[in-house]
């Protein structure tokens, strides 16, 4: 068997819930909004989108309970930040406290219970050409939607005119504020976003990737996907690209194990961090694109003044 | 998870304050015994196996003793505030059921010479700590001699957590397992550097399987790669629970542990006073701390045969695990022909090589 297109498969459904995650948040941060409660938010989808499918049998009943229930606790955030403007950082982390041990809490009967797996989509004809059906052609429908949602992210955030005033608000709210922007409503939408992005990561997990339900399965992916965002540069395009590099990378140094080569196994472990963090920090190396598109207002809460 | 530790504290105390009260009537109170989870009770694999005990515990001992469990113990100072309220709220026989409590227990077991301490897979034993270990190599010795048989590509996978002694031993034990059926085969370890990690551990099983290895053993504890291997249509082992749900037709065996009978000789020990600290007890099949999962009805009745006489020999004590001559697989000899190394030897704790028939060379 050709070790290569397995690998090339694995990656690709590793780096599924990093491009959901980091692409919901990837909205949220440029609409001026921090939200470090993804791993919560991935938690508790994973959770939501494990017992629905459990109890009806249907996965697109699943992955949509996911999204509803990281819409849920991401509009908890929105409330403490947006409303109360309590602080985004310490709010977030409080998200992600939050959403672990609510998640282990609701899902304490769960955990054991296995399910069965989602089908890939075999697309007749186009998946039996040899290498290329396997490469391209053999996914379950979240791979391929997960870079539908990539376009769309891309398309509204550069050629829509909602994602322009999503810009602005987290450039300047202020500004936005006072031309008639409503940056509360914009602002809790691309929240909610990123909740819904975050569930759907979350239940990829624990439909799809590994199909069962135990504690803390995400095993710090939300954080990573919350790097990706930042060393992507809030560029769709790279945030993808990253999560792939991210997933390809981790896939090639269990390879390089198997293979018996002689590096050290605590090095390779930290490879994909490494490999990731240097390679996007390379493409985005000029100040000039970080401070471009850093949003300007990222994790400010904005006031309106009377 | 904290809230439910929370709870359980809350309980306890209220517990502790009733008997308090009540104590001066009652005469002969039943002997409070404590269990400390590193996880959840139900996940699905090692600290459920020792809830299923404490349950047991409990049924075979009656009114004569109470237990309390505290899940979700941090292996850190979290878990010298949990042992301190414990001892302080009456318990008198405590199981630590991780192997990174072994510290917080050396500081509190001292402040608390009254109360019985034990200690799961640890080394550092005191007048009132005792120490418990199942030889998992006998259960993983079983794997191998299954997995040998069953492979038809003579390549085995194993996934590694961490390279300590304890870990080594049980990929070197499914290996001599292994060749012991089939001197062909080789072993693929990929070391993914945690305990728990299901998607990394699918990962791992996924290129084991893309490099040809039709029979994966594992030292981490989700069971994703019976998922995957029953996925692929290849064979996997389960650790600590059966884990066959996940894959029937996937896992061939698996080994578990049931630690109910040890903690119920030791439980009775206490109750007649014939419980001794600085004691180290490793029990295996013949104890019955180590148990074979089932057999998948897969296996052809020769190798079922096989399976079963090896685990009779192992037993009966004619056969060990780590039986001379071994090599590692630099070609230095380990264990001398006509010796057997046994876990009253120093070397036993401290096995950082790979026998013979393992691809690549030790992290180090």
């Amino acid at each position: 068997m050709n070790p290569i297109v397995p690998m090339i498969a694995s990656t690709v459904v590793a780096a599924t819930p990093l491009i959901y995650a980091a692409l919901g948040e990837t909205i949220v941060e440029k609409a001026g909004v921090l939200n470090l409660g993804i791993e919560g938010m991935m938690l508790i989808g994973a959770v939501a989108g494990f017992a629905a499918t459990l109890a009806t049998g249907s996965d697109t009943v699943g992955f949509m309970a996911a999204a509803g229930a990281g819409v849920a606790l991401s509009l908890a955030f929105g409330f403490l930040t947006l409303n109360l403007q309590t602080n985004q950082v310490a709010t977030g982390l409080a998200l992600t406290l939050f959403g672990i041990g609510l998640s282990a809490f609701v899902g304490h009967n769960l955990a054991g219970t296995p399910l069965p797996p989602l089908p890939p989509i075999f697309i007749p004809g186009l998946s039996s050409i040899p290498i290329v059906g396997d490469l391209l052609f053999r996914y379950d429908i979240m791979v391929y939607l997960s870079l539908v949602l990539f376009a769309a992210v891309e398309w509204f955030l550069i050629k829509s005119h909602a994602g322009l005033t999503l810009r602005a608000i987290g450039e300047s709210p202020s500004v936005a504020h006072a031309i008639g922007k409503s940056v509360l409503t914009t602002r809790y939408l691309a929240v909610m976003f990123g909740g819904a992005c975050a569930g759907i990561a979350g239940a990829y997990l624990s439909l799809v990737q590994t199909p069962m339900w135990v504690e803390g399965m995400s095993a710090g992916k939300g954080w990573i996907a919350l790097a990706l965002v930042v060393f992507g540069t809030w560029k769709p395009a790279r945030v993808v690209l990253g999560a792939y590099l991210f997933g390809g990378v981790t896939q090639f140094q269990l390879f390089a194990q198997g293979f018996g080569l002689p590096i050290p196994t605590e090095f390779l472990s930290m490879l994909p961090y490494a490999a990731t963090v240097v390679v996007l920090v390379i493409i985005c190396r000029d100040p000039k694109t970080i401070l471009l598109n850093q949003p300007a207002s990222l994790g400010i809460s904005f006031h309106a003044a009377a | 998870m904290q809230l439910n530790k929370k709870w359980k504290f809350l309980r306890l105390s209220i517990a502790a304050g009733l008997l308090a009260t009540s104590g001066a009537v009652a005469s002969a109170e039943p002997l409070k015994v404590a269990f400390v989870y590193l996880g959840p009770v139900k996940d699905g694999g090692w600290t459920q196996m020792h809830d299923e005990a404490r349950q047991k515990l409990e049924k075979a001992m009656g009114d004569k003793i109470k237990t309390t469990f505290v899940e979700n113990v941090p292996e850190t100072a979290d878990s010298e505030r949990v042992f301190r309220q414990l001892a302080a709220d009456g318990n008198k026989l405590i199981f630590a059921t991780s192997f990174g409590y072994m510290e917080p227990l050396q500081k509190v077991s001292k402040v608390f010479p009254n109360v019985k301490f034990e200690h799961v897979n640890g080394f550092k034993t005191a007048p009132n700590i005792v120490v418990y270990e199942p030889r998992f190599e006998e259960g993983f010795y079983l794997i191998g001699t299954i997995a040998g048989q069953m492979t038809k590509t003579n390549t085995l996978g194993f996934i590694g957590s961490f390279p300590i002694p304890s870990v080594m031993r049980n990929i070197d034990s499914m290996t001599l397992g292994a060749l012991a059926q089939n001197p062909k085969v080789t072993m693929k370890p990929i070391w993914v550097n945690t305990w728990y990690d299901p998607g990394k551990e699918r990962q791992a099983a996924e290129t084991l399987i893309a490099q040809g290895a039709d029979n994966v053993g594992q030292n981490t504890d989700s069971p994703a790669s019976i998922q995957v291997a029953q996925e692929k249509g290849t064979y996997a082992f389960s650790i600590d629970a059966d884990m066959s749900s996940f894959g029937p037709k996937a896992q061939l065996t698996g080994t578990t542990e049931d630690w109910s009978g040890y903690y119920i000789a030791e439980t009775k020990k206490v109750l007649d006073g014939s419980w001794t600290g600085n004691r180290h007890t490793r029990w295996g099949l013949k104890e019955g701390m180590v148990v074979m999962a089932p057999l998948n009805p897969v296996i052809p009745p020769a190798a079922v045969k096989v399976f079963e006489d090896t685990k009779a020999k192992i037993i009966s004590g004619e056969l060990k695990p780590f039986v001379g001559p071994i090599s590692d697989n630099t070609g230095a000899v380990k264990v001398a022909a006509g010796t057997a190394m046994t876990d009253t030897d120093a070397a036993f704790n401290s096995v950082n090589w790979y026998v013979k028939g393992i691809e690549g060379s030790v992290p180090q």
